[in-house]
């Protein structure tokens, strides 16, 4: 791996807690963080340790209850909620680990979507759509609706989608958790491809062999990072092995 | 400057952008749409009907009264309301001949004036022909100016012809041409029950009347003396003002003139009306408010359940469509924008109704004026049409307000989380 140029991410002290009656819950728990371009992390860590809530965190989903977040080396704790939705739509990409496509709406619709809300791209929406969805190898796809697509298929719709918009960053929640192994690694065969062509790209497990596609693993436990690692110095995590569901086809 | 521009930029794109996936939901859900609006396109076809009868009627009644002239006025005997005289017969209160001499010297404001004596229907005969059903009116000649009913052809009654109660007449054109005279059928003669009167004239048919039509009536005129001839004669009699501004003072100065000639003692009631054409356009409009009134009533309370209709399955598409919410704002879409796109939603689906609503009202006027050819003025009218899409387009957005700020209120990351 080449030296890291362009800082894009930076946490520093960040923590979220949630109210839950009289309850604090400590969801995150002072996260320092420092992400450059291209680079391409896995976050690991057993259920409820905090992935999704810093997922939501970087993609401005979420504000931070302490700690500074700064993306593109802008602090985006005291941004408006209208600022946030700008950065959503122009940084970042999310991908879902159940799609979200929107069923009436055929796959070039779905991908569309985003450049609806943008400020610049809604005149050349339809071919910068059609462009990201040959990029994800779906170019003879573009008019079919969800429910004519396999599960593989939609992840990719739904990747096109997070990518129309041209993100500093890809954020991925799972994305392989509702799929089988062998589509599971196609679509990791197509986030190493963007990773290639120059993508940042975040992306959360607890399966060690989507990890391991990854340059930069991180492991979460209880709201805080305890180790953060080039992939070849880490462990393998037992902790996660212990949770890892695995859904080999017989 | 620049950023004015790029506001009202941004706002452009936000509202093309709303209306945009408005019409796509929309016609995602054609069938739970048209369920939907279905209130509101009841409200509007019946509001625009009822408007287009209305106007159409109050036209038609308009031409028809303009044809009496505006200020003709009406002078007939009636028993008073209260009083002795209450029970009084007809017969005793009827109108004398002598009750209206001098009568223009006494009321400045009246320009015309004149009496009519009716005797009733008769059989005419002409030759072999003869004709029922024909009523014969004792006339003066300010008649024909304060009825706007010229002789069309030969000439008017003189005052000879009344002094010396001639037997001549003004006969109607169906008449002449139901006893199959000549065209120019003056001098002719023809007998109405057992008295022969001479043709001197033509008159004009009176225009058609509100409903009257179709069952055939003929009318002749004779010279208001000459009915005493044939029987005893009712009297009436018809005045014009002077102008239309002067009405109501020609009927004071009638009223007054009367009582005196008539002896009805002070504090007595009037055994008699004066009614002026104005009066009655008056009854008409009041009757048409209150049709107005009650029919925007109904239509109110229409809209009023359309709207609550419109705001339930607003609701329930803002709950179904959760998920794609918290999507939308995850890629980028600002609480303006949901917002916006529930509400033009809301609204898209009101003017829809209204469209179709206008449409149908439109195709229930077409029928109504095929109907009877007393309402073949029924239209609806442009203030009507934009009165119906106003409406409706207020009904969208006073009841899609709620599950749009609804909407543009969800969390992303719950909204994501929602089964
Ligand atoms: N909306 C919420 N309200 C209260 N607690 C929450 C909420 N969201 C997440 N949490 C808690 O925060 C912790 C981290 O959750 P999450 O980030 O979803 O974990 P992971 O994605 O690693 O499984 C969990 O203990 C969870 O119960
Ligand atoms: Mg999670």
């Amino acid at each position: 791996m080449e030296k890291a140029e362009k800082l894009i991410i930076r946490l520093h002290n960040v923590a979220r807690i949630y109210k839950v009656g009289v309850e604090r819950i400590h969801a995150l728990d002072g996260i320092d963080l420092e992400l450059s371009e291209n680079e391409y992390v896995a976050v690991m860590g057993a259920s409820g340790s905090g992935k999704s809530t810093l997922m939501n965190m970087l993609g401005c989903l979420d504000r931070a209850t302490s700690g500074r977040y700064e993306l593109d080396g802008q602090d985006t704790t005291k941004m408006s909620d209208a600022a946030l939705a700008n950065v959503r739509n122009e940084r970042i990409g999310f991908v879902f680990q159940s799609f979200e496509l929107l069923g009436q709406l055929s796959a070039l619709k779905n991908v569309e979507m985003p450049l609806i809300y943008s400020r610049n791209g809604w005149w050349s929406r339809r071919r910068r759509a059609k462009n990201v969805l040959e990029r994800v190898g779906l170019g003879d796809r573009i008019k079919h609706k969800p429910n004519q697509l396999s599960g593989g298929e939609k992840q990719r719709v739904a990747i096109a989608r997070a990518l129309v918009c041209n993100p500093s960053i890809l954020l991925a929640d799972e994305p392989t958790g509702n799929l089988d192994s062998k589509t599971s690694e196609s679509i990791l065969e197509l986030f190493d491809q963007l990773y290639r062509e120059g993508q940042t790209i975040i992306i959360v497990t607890h399966e060690e062999h989507v990890a391991r596609h990854a340059k930069r693993i991180i492991q979460m436990r209880d709201g805080r990072i305890y180790s953060d690692l080039p992939r070849d110095q880490a462990p393998a995590n037992k902790a996660s092995m212990q949770n890892d569901v695995q859904e080999e086809p017989e | 400057m620049k950023a004015i521009i790029r506001m009202l930029a941004s706002f452009l794109r936000l509202f093309y952008q709303s209306v945009y996936l408005a019409l796509a939901q929309i016609w995602a859900n054609k069938t739970r749409s048209v369920l939907t609006t279905i209130g509101i396109v009841i409200g509007v076809a019946s509001v625009t009907a009822v408007i287009a009868a209305l106007t159409g009627l109050k036209a038609k009644v308009l031409t028809q009264v303009e044809s009496f002239g505006t200020n003709t006025i009406f002078i007939f005997p009636t028993q008073p309301d209260k009083g002795p005289k209450r029970h009084a017969s007809w017969w005793t209160i009827r109108f004398l001949p002598e009750h209206f001499d001098d009568i223009l010297e006494h009321c400045p404001s009246v320009e015309r004036f004149c009496r009519v004596a009716g005797v009733g229907q008769y059989t005419a005969h002409y030759r072999e022909r003869s004709a029922e059903n024909v009523e014969v009116t004792g006339i003066e000649p300010a008649f024909h100016d304060i009825q706007n009913r010229p002789v069309a052809l030969g000439r008017t009654f003189s005052v000879i012809d009344n002094m010396q109660v001639r037997p001549v007449c003004l006969i109607d054109p169906k008449l002449r041409d139901e006893l199959r005279l000549d065209r120019d059928c003056i001098g002719h003669s023809i007998r109405i029950g057992h008295h022969a009167f001479r043709i001197v004239g033509v008159i004009e048919r009176q225009p058609e009347l509100l409903g009257e039509s179709g069952q055939d009536r003929y009318e002749v005129f004779i010279p208001f003396k000459t009915t005493f001839k044939m029987g005893k004669p009712w009297i009436m009699a018809f005045a014009a003002s002077k102008s239309t501004e002067v009405t109501e003072d020609a009927q004071a100065e009638i009223s007054f003139f009367l009582r005196r000639t008539r002896n009805i003692k002070p504090g007595e009631p009037d055994t008699f009306r004066v009614e002026s054409v104005k009066r009655f356009l008056d009854t008409f409009n009041s009757i048409a408010l209150m049709v107005t009134l009650v029919a925007g009533g109904i239509v109110g309370i229409s809209l009023l359940v359309g709207g609550v209709g419109i705001m339930n399955i607003m609701l329930v598409s803002v709950s179904e469509r959760t998920r794609e919410i918290g999507l939308r704002k995850a890629v980028g879409a600002k609480k303006s924008a949901i917002l916006t796109q529930f509400l033009i939603e809301a609204v898209v689906l009101c003017l829809i109704g209204g469209l179709v609503g206008v449409g149908i009202g439109q195709c229930l006027t077409m029928i109504i004026s095929g109907i009877n050819p007393v309402l073949d003025m029924v239209r609806i009218p442009a203030w009507a049409i934009l009165l119906s899409f106003s409406f409706s387009g207020s009904v969208g957005i006073f009841f899609g307000m709620f599950p749009a700020i609804k909407a543009a209120r969800l969390d992303p990351i719950e909204a994501l989380r929602h089964e």
